[in-house]
């Protein structure tokens, strides 16, 4: 049946010839990983050959939503990239991720040339947003806003990159939960009842050390000639499971314990809808078993390194085998080996005491023996944490590294963060120390969160940077190739482009204490009560001499001898 | 007589027809809206608020299933308690213990949370006074034949609701709010609803037509959690919520259930504290308001036979073909920003001080040593 329907909707695709052709594939990744855990990564790509740009006002919606085209259209976006992300990406553990995201929300957006005013258009673009994703990214303005000069360079095809059209923000604070999740799986075609999809169940999906669901849209080359744009759109989902708190502590992941669902069927929409699971620690069985076999395999690089994948075709309908569904079983029969080395990993910690002053340290471990590559890190540290810029230090093995580009825009109280950027060539084998001190100001009492006893947050670092890569990388960018490795566009064989981002930071402000004005409403009236009252009566109280009444046997003789007319005792 | 007697009987039964019609007709117009929102706030921050957050999201449940939709319903929790990191079960919120009932659900929208939950912020919803950019899932954008529902819950004293630990609102406000409302035509009738403690000092203060409203308890008595969960390690839900979810379970979009049996929930027996009602500002009776008026929705079918024609889809034009190849950018280009020129800022004309001072050094200077220096310099 749904190739019938694929057949239909390919003839209606040609029988109306002014409809550009729009097309969607899915496509799930999962890569057990060496702790026990597993890393399952969602993709779905439409990509669609239209033009928002033009005069002519887009009316036919098929398989893009019509959400985010009214979005592109009416605030000239070239680039959008938004990541809702909840838990720390651990690199050292679990490897690279193929979208590295930071904990919390964060936005990117590069605007059409034609754009006049930045400013004014970011802000409504982050207020249509909140309301399309259920997020309170209105809380995006210009104190937590940045204009990178170096970093977040296009995804997208392009020819001019001016960063004046470039806006960067983040909200570590922001919580994702069902709530972004519902919109999100709406976006899609099949929305959530038909493919991939049907495996999106927020109960499982929020039980996980790693959860990130992320929107970006760019525009891509339409063939290889690259002399026409379509636009494209990938709504990815990574989640990272725990070994003990979904699978009981038991080596052995299914789709079943994993998502509390089975596949019945691709999405009937889509031209493609595939699952990938990576067998390259594996090549003989010996770590772990997959079960149903597949006798499909693919090879493709990624992250610098060839992967070779077993491929399940959920449109052909020989992988439901005869119980019309899939539950993946994947069972662990050693625990050996270890994990190759990340090449590129960092950290990020405040130092020092008390609620004044602090220090922010940055650590970024090159683990290549014998290789250097340069490295572009972007800070945005909020206004209240004043950074004293001229105790910035860059070392590497102990000996200062002066970076070979700086970018520093100084923050203004209430208006504009700080922004640092810095290209440093790490040395090979080392670990690089980048500190900064600061102090921290005082908020005005209005300025206080309900509970600012929790602290401040402070966004994550990016970096930026190409890794050298162990197998020649794939610069060809028109050949098919699995979604997940044609992310990032490639253009030289020996490197490859990924961004880390650190941990971000909670800093305590001085934070007043906001029972105070009662206290002292009560102390000083007290005070003046007891005080004034004392000096009051000091000054106009009299003492008067009265005796005491007498007893009654004295009162009744007294009576007695008024009447017989004697003086009283 | 006989003439007397037939114009008698004719009139009787003119008036009696004439009484058939307008019964008919009043049943007609009887409810008199055309579209039905809702306003739910939970106003607690905190994980031990859990219930606020539960109270909120039961009623949010039984208003959906009796087919308000999303876009009709604006949502406010100031605090999330589904994907907190204390909720030993992420991304679920129980009514009842054992984890019997998950109201959160796969399927919730939540407009205004965390921080956005404000006085500000929920007086500028009932009134309409929102910037231009806020989007449509966060306005009430109620008319004059809307019937909407208020609900609140969270903390809250005599002649006040406390939002998030850091701010209150009076009922003073709330009751000018909804005269604003009623000035600017934003309602046709209004059923407010509120569990907190003294919840029924909030409305004292209402005075606008058409308003019907519930407490969970009187001045000066407080309004009791039902039932702790174990596992979860904090209480579940409001008593007078969570009798009221019970009830609204058995509400079906078809049932005739009206208004008096809503003031029969949680009698003191089960409640402890004594629910009180108001419809002395409600012009009609309570015995014939649907519950279905206030948390189902009204969807008003006009069935036509017209023709309405489409017009054609609009053909792109397909314009010239750029002869420029694109391509994709380069991530990190080293050398062109090692080599990149610092932005030029704009240039300003210099500051009124240092103008100031320049001045006074210039003045100082030619003080000092005369004027006869100027002419080296000119």
């Amino acid at each position: 049946p749904s190739l019938y329907l694929g057949s239909i909707s390919f003839i209606i695709g040609l029988s109306s010839p002014g409809n550009p052709k729009d097309d969607f594939q899915e496509e799930l990744v999962i890569r057990p990983l060496h702790s026990g855990d597993i890393y399952a990564s969602f993709q779905f790509r439409t990509v669609w050959e239209t033009d928002f740009m033009r005069g002519n006002k887009v009316s036919h919606y098929r398989l893009f939503p019509k959400s985010l085209g009214q979005v592109i259209s009416k605030f000239s976006v070239r680039e959008l990239h938004i990541s809702f992300t909840q838990g720390y990406w651990r690199t050292m553990q679990w490897g690279q991720p193929f979208q590295p995201s930071p904990p919390g929300a964060e936005l990117w957006v590069w605007f059409q040339d034609s754009v006049t005013d930045v400013d004014g258009t970011w802000k409504e673009l982050t207020n249509v947003l909140s309301g399309i994703f259920c997020a309170s990214l209105n809380f995006i303005d210009s104190t937590n806003t940045v204009q990178p000069s170096a970093s977040f360079k296009p995804l997208g095809i392009g020819n001019e990159t001016d960063h004046r059209f470039l806006r960067y923000a983040t909200l570590p604070r922001e919580i994702v939960c069902t709530e972004n999740l519902t919109p999100w799986k709406k976006l899609l075609p099949c929305g959530s009842k038909a493919g991939l999809a049907v495996l999106l169940k927020s109960e499982k999906l929020f039980h996980s050390s790693f959860h990130s669901q992320a929107v970006h849209i760019r525009p891509v080359c339409q063939d290889w000639q690259c002399k026409t744009t379509s636009w494209e759109l990938r709504q990815t989902l990574n989640v990272v499971f725990d070994l003990h708190n979904s699978a009981q502590g038991k080596r052995e992941w299914s789709l079943f314990k994993m998502f509390s669902r089975t596949l019945t069927e691709a999405c009937p929409l889509a031209s493609s809808s595939k699952i990938y699971i990576d067998i390259t620690d594996n090549p003989q069985g010996e770590q772990f078993e997959v079960s149903p076999a597949t006798p499909l395999l693919s090879q493709a690089v990624v992250l610098g390194d060839r992967r070779t994948f077993s491929v399940y075709d959920l449109t052909q309908q020989i992988t439901f085998g005869t119980v019309r569904s899939l539950n993946l079983l994947i069972r662990w029969k050693s625990s050996e080996g270890d994990m190759l080395r990340p090449l590129l990993h960092a950290e990020r910690y405040v130092a020092g005491y008390g609620l004044q002053t602090g220090e922010i340290h940055t650590l970024m471990y090159n683990n290549h023996p014998y290789r250097s590559f340069p490295v572009l890190l972007l800070d945005s540290v909020p206004w209240y944490l004043r950074l004293y810029i001229h105790t910035l230090t860059v070392t590497s093995k102990g000996k200062d590294n002066k970076p070979s580009y700086i970018h520093y825009q100084p923050s203004k109280d209430r208006l504009r963060p700080h922004l640092l950027e810095m290209l440093v060539q790490l040395p090979p084998n080392s670990v690089t120390e980048v500190t900064v001190q600061f102090e921290r100001a005082l908020l005005k009492w209005t300025e206080y969160t309900p509970d600012p006893n929790h602290g401040f947050y402070v966004g994550s670092s990016v970096i930026s940077s190409l890794v050298p890569s162990i197998v020649a990388m794939d610069t060809n960018s028109t050949r098919e190739r699995p979604l997940f490795s044609s992310f990032f566009p490639c253009k030289e064989e020996s490197s490859y482009f990924v961004r880390v981002y650190t941990e971000p930071l909670l800093v305590n402000l001085p934070t007043p204490d906001f029972s105070m004005p009662y206290n002292v409403i009560c102390l000083t009236c007290t005070v003046v009560a007891v005080g004034y009252g004392s000096l009051y009566n000091l000054l106009t109280r009299s003492f008067q001499i009265e005796e005491p009444s007498p007893g009654l046997a004295k009162r009744i003789a007294n009576i007695i001898r008024k009447m017989r007319g004697v003086p009283p005792l | 007589i006989y003439l007397f007697t037939y114009f008698f009987f004719l009139l009787l039964y003119i008036a009696f027809m004439l009484f058939i019609v307008f019964d008919n007709a009043g049943q007609f117009f009887s409810s008199g809206h055309t579209n039905n929102w809702a306003v739910l706030v939970c106003t607690s921050r905190f994980w031990f608020n859990y219930r606020h957050v539960a109270n909120t999201l039961s009623v949010y449940r039984s208003v959906k299933r009796l087919g308000i939709p999303d876009s009709h319903i604006v949502l406010m929790l100031a605090d999330d308690m589904a994907c907190n990191h204390r909720n030993p079960k992420p991304a679920t919120v129980f009514s009842h213990k054992n984890m019997e009932l998950n109201v959160y659900g796969d399927d919730v929208e939540v407009d205004y949370r965390g921080y956005e939950v404000t006085v500000e912020n929920f007086l500028r919803v009932l009134t309409g006074r929102l910037p231009p950019s806020t989007p449509r899932s966060k306005r009430l954008l109620s008319d004059d034949r809307s019937n909407i529902l208020i609900y609140l819950t969270g903390h809250g004293g005599n002649g006040f609701l406390k939002f998030q630990d850091s701010e209150e609102i009076s009922n003073v406000e709330l009751a000018d709010a909804f005269e604003q409302m009623w000035q600017k035509r934003r309602y046709n009738e209004l059923l407010f609803i509120i569990d907190t403690c003294q919840g029924a000092s909030m409305y004292e203060r209402f005075y606008s037509p058409n308003l019907m409203a519930l407490a969970s308890s009187q001045v000066g008595e407080d309004s009791l959690s039902h039932q702790p969960d174990l596992a979860i390690g904090v209480h579940l839900m409001d008593r007078y919520t969570f009798y009221l979810l019970e009830f609204l379970e058995d509400i079906h979009p078809a049932s005739k259930t009206n208004m008096n049996d809503l003031f029969k929930v949680c009698p003191k027996s089960q409640c402890v504290s004594t629910p009180g009602h108001r419809t002395d500002l409600f012009l009609r009776d309570p015995g014939s308001v649907l519950i279905t008026d206030f948390f189902g929705s009204v969807r008003k079918v006009e069935i036509t036979m017209e023709t309405i024609n489409l017009t054609d889809p609009i053909n792109p034009v397909n314009g010239e073909l750029q002869i420029r190849k694109y391509s994709y950018v380069d991530q990190l280009p080293v050398s062109e920003i090692i080599h990149q020129k610092p932005k030029q800022k704009d240039w300003h004309p210099p500051d009124g001080f240092i103008l100031g001072l320049w001045t006074l050094i210039l003045l100082v200077f030619f003080k000092l040593y005369g004027m006869k220096h100027l002419k080296h310099i000119f």
